[in-house]
């Protein structure tokens, strides 16, 4: 339950981020405001919950819009990926022989790139953006996808109405897209909620690199970066961003553990 | 065996193409690298002049061929910023990584294993509780916020360790934590998860029905069966611990190759960068053809699947 409220007040304030905080999140504050401390403590200010950063923008309105960037990436990720992974998982384990051999070398070449690496090139050469970032989560995670997808379609490929849609002259096509899309689904559903917490948590990396959500968007990922130069004098900066992330990665893992073990236990090997 | 370590072997080298192609094929995307030699001084001859003597004349897949070649003999073009072979502003870099590295997978093995064993073994102990949150944590925890949370509470609070760069032992304390501290939880995690599976087997039955002693069952027949998962993902982990470094070292400002690929990105110094991609594919792809090797050697349901 309090995962699922987690996640709820996530979507909440991304979607009324406007109507939740009055302070603007990406324009600096007079310098008065710089580096003011949490309400509770003797210098804090009830104007500003959680403090402001070193440019005098409050520290939870940034948190605030920064679930916008955080889900947006999740999501958008998931969907292509998932898409991209759940197509090839069902081809692969459908077709089998060289097509099975083909894509589950190309998942496991995919998975012996390292990924940081690469992304810290592609960076250098595109430069960084939204985009770039969702490009290159999708090509890194589809493969998880891949993988499950195909072991479950490998059971379903063999079940009794399968050969009866075949021996009554389904194509191909007809057979995955009516026959095995709908029994993967759930095996979709519990990668997918596995996957979103550590999505989130990569594109926060990237963005600390310096190659993820360009400024002064507000993410998470960014404010940590920023705040940990201010640590001497003011440590809520990186602090409250980095509850965010860790109580929004639990969020997803918990809920995702719980999914697998209500829709599909024997899943509950697979992703140990 | 042999056909088995050949074709691992081809699969690794297949691995490192075509991660160099996709760098190459970024690089070069990129625009002519004759650029950023060019002033207003240069002169057509002179452009072509490069030309022929990079290889840049010829057809992509032959540069590309140049480029590998020179890359595999350790030259890995000109640093942009220090003007000397990227090579050795790489190599300057490459013990204290080693370094970290080390002692991060000595924290995760140290940590990680008895933990898992434990906390299989004495289920709804404290030992489960704390394996389990630790494992939880390793998964949820953003790595490079652990590391500035740890310099937060040991350098500027407490004043007990120094932030940053390197020195004597106590500097790598919080960056060998930091890197390590996720390796352990997975560690800890598939340690238990073997250990639960083979507690629960039959030849375990067996052993305790003949009346073996539960200390003898425990570590003589159920850690020895149990410790080959663990065994390979150590491997695993020493491949992915050389990535981690990027985070950490950025976090602890430490002189290794993370840290120089970071800065690269910040100086657009493309040889540089593209070195250390190289090296550490390399590295990382070395030591998971060694672990797949050992683990056929000490499993032989693998080598004859």
């Amino acid at each position: 339950m309090i995962p699922v409220s987690i996640i709820l007040v996530l979507v909440f304030s991304a979607i009324f981020a406007q109507n939740l905080t009055s302070h603007d999140p990406e324009r600096a504050g007079s310098l008065d405001d710089n580096e003011i401390a949490p309400m509770w403590q003797s210098t804090g200010s009830s104007k500003f919950i959680l403090g402001t950063d070193h440019l005098g923008r409050d520290v939870l309105a940034r948190i605030i819009y920064g679930t916008r960037i955080s889900l947006l990436v999740g999501v958008v990720v998931l969907v292509l990926s998932g898409a991209m992974g759940t197509i090839i998982g069902i081809m692969s384990g459908y077709f089998g022989g060289n097509v099975d051999e083909a894509l589950m070398r190309l998942v496991d070449i995919t998975l012996a790139v390292p990924f940081i690496l690469v992304a810290l090139v592609v960076a250098v050469i595109l430069g960084n953006s939204l985009n770039i970032v969702v490009v290159l989560l999708v090509m890194f995670f589809w493969t998880g996808f891949a993988r499950q997808i195909r072991a479950e379609t490998l059971q379903l490929k063999t079940t009794d109405y399968v050969a009866f849609a075949r021996s009554s002259g389904a194509s191909n096509v007809r057979i995955m897209y009516k026959h095995i899309l709908p029994g993967v689904f759930s095996t979709f559903l519990v990668i997918a909620t596995l996957t979103v917490g550590t999505v989130i948590l990569t594109e926060s990396i990237l963005t600390f690199l310096g190659v993820g959500v360009p400024g002064p968007t507000p993410t998470w990922g960014a404010m940590i970066s920023d705040g940990r130069n201010y640590l001497t004098t003011g440590w809520w900066m990186a602090f409250f961003p980095g509850i965010a992330i860790l109580l929004t990665v639990l969020a997803f893992n918990f809920l995702g553990d719980w999914l697998r073990d209500e829709l599909d236990p024997k899943l509950r090997q697979l992703t140990q | 065996m042999g056909k088995y370590i050949a074709r691992r072997l081809a699969y690794s080298v297949i691995v490192f193409l075509v991660t160099s192609l996709v760098v190459f094929g970024l690089s070069r995307a990129a625009g002519d690298p004759r650029h950023i030699f060019l002033t207003e001084y240069t002169s057509q001859e002179d452009w072509d002049a490069w030309g022929e003597e990079y290889g840049l004349d010829r057809p992509f897949i032959i540069q590309y061929g140049i480029w590998v070649g020179n890359a595999v003999r350790g030259d890995f073009g000109t640093s942009l910023r220090d003007h000397v072979n990227a090579r050795l502003v790489i190599q300057e870099r490459i013990p204290a990584t080693l370094q970290l590295t080390v002692g991060s997978f000595i924290i995760a093995i140290v940590v990680g294993l008895p933990l898992g064993v434990m906390s299989a073994i004495k289920r709804g102990t404290i030992f489960d509780y704390v394996g389990r949150s630790w494992a939880l944590l390793g998964q949820a925890l953003p790595p490079y916020w652990l590391g500035v949370m740890m310099v937060l509470l040991f350098a500027v609070m407490l004043n007990w360790l120094p932030s940053g760069r390197k020195g004597d032992w106590t500097h790598y304390v919080l960056p060998a934590v930091t890197l390590g501290w996720g390796a352990a939880s997975g560690m800890l995690r598939l340690t238990r998860s073997a250990m639960l599976e083979v507690l629960d087997s039959e030849y375990i039955k067996m052993a305790r029905a003949k009346g073996v002693g539960n200390n003898w069952i425990i570590w003589k027949h159920a850690l020895r069966n149990a410790i080959i998962a663990p065994l390979t993902f150590s491997g695993l982990l020493l491949g992915g611990l050389m990535t981690g470094t990027v985070i950490t070292e950025t976090v602890f400002s430490w002189p290794g190759l993370g840290r120089l690929a970071v800065q690269a990105v910040y100086n657009n110094d493309f040889p540089v960068l593209t070195g250390v991609v190289l090296l550490v594919t390399f590295i990382y792809l070395s030591v998971n053809l060694l672990t797949d090797v050992l683990y056929a050697l000490v499993d032989p349901r693998i080598r004859l699947n």
